[in-house]
């Protein structure tokens, strides 16, 4: 299995992401430069956190429009597996590949914490070997991670089980206190409806050791290694 | 010619930046202020090649498709000679 990193000027998880696959996962693993327009024979590709083009405009929205991003729409629609985190998370959206958007955080600060999120479905290539229910000790860093969506778009996350991630308390309970920027139905990440395509705002690569506070995050990393064991 | 483009979040997207700005102007004593929302604003410089019509069209295109994000905002385009 065949793992990249993409890397736009301003990613800055990027190195992170990498460091993940080689060492935790275990598998090969190349950084994939904005300006690359073919993803022919990776397996999965990880749109990595950081401040792409600045974060002018929108967050995201400019990474939108790069070469790299439509090759990866290409690789989404071929059953290619995509991991957006926190500024990738923003980049999918803003590409369309997943719905709604990421608005200002309501207390507008940038929030910069280990916060906990709960396995919502299990029932993806992301997720598989995570127990539903199971509070994640996962770090955030953003001022730009409250997901809004219309109400339609939301009953569909909602009735077709993609919703993944929900910010939670230490003990897995939903609370607006511990959905610290305002998302909507605190939502923490989704996935597409094919489930090949996952966006998170906390930073599961930041979360691999115990030296860094948890090493929760490894757990999603190997489920996409599994899955792709499996294919 | 001029294209100016005015994006503002559309009606019931929270909007935390205009209600810090309400807060703040409430405690300098500015009265009666109800709402505040925060919008972007954009001047695009057009080189002539175009006419108002086809101006118009080239800045409501930018605008949907680059400028606003359709899921959390609105856009207005207005056509200016300078």
């Amino acid at each position: 299995m065949k793992f990249g990193v993409i890397v736009f000027p301003g990613s800055n998880c990027d190195h992170d992401a990498y460091h993940v696959i080689s060492k935790h996962v275990g598998q090969p693993v190349n950084f994939i430069w904005h300006r690359e327009t073919d993803l022919g024979d990776y397996d999965a590709v990880i749109i990595p956190g950081g401040f792409s083009y600045g974060d002018y405009l929108r967050a995201g929205a400019l990474a939108r429009f790069s070469p790299v991003m439509s090759a990866v729409k290409e690789f989404a629609a071929r059953g290619g597996f995509v991991l957006g985190i926190c500024n990738g998370f923003q980049i999918l959206c803003e590409s369309g590949l997943l719905p709604g958007a990421l608005i200002r955080n309501r207390e507008l600060h940038f929030i910069c914490k280990h916060v906990y999120v709960r396995v919502e479905s299990a029932d993806t290539p992301f997720t598989n070997e995570l127990e539903r229910g199971r509070a994640l000790h996962l770090p955030i860093a953003h001022a730009e991670g409250n997901y809004v969506c219309d109400d339609e778009t939301l009953r569909e996350l909602q009735g077709e089980d993609r919703i993944v991630f929900r910010y939670c308390d230490e003990r897995g309970e939903l609370s607006e206190e511990a959905n610290s920027n305002g998302s909507r139905d605190y939502i923490a990440g989704i996935c597409n409806r094919e489930r090949n395509v996952l966006g998170l705002m906390p930073h599961p690569e930041r979360a691999c050791e115990d030296l860094l506070g948890s090493s929760d995050g490894r757990d999603i990393f190997r489920s996409l290694a599994s899955t792709l064991a499996a294919v | 010619m001029k294209a100016k483009v005015y994006v503002t979040l559309k009606q019931g997207v929270l909007d935390p930046q205009g209600k810090a700005i309400q807060h703040s102007v409430g405690l300098l004593g500015y009265d009666g202020i109800a709402d505040v929302r925060q919008g972007k604003y954009f001047e695009i410089a057009l080189d002539g090649a175009l006419d108002e019509a086809g101006a118009r069209a080239t800045a409501e295109r930018m605008a949907r498709e680059v400028l606003s994000n359709p899921v959390i905002e609105d856009y207005r385009v207005e056509i200016t000679e300078a």
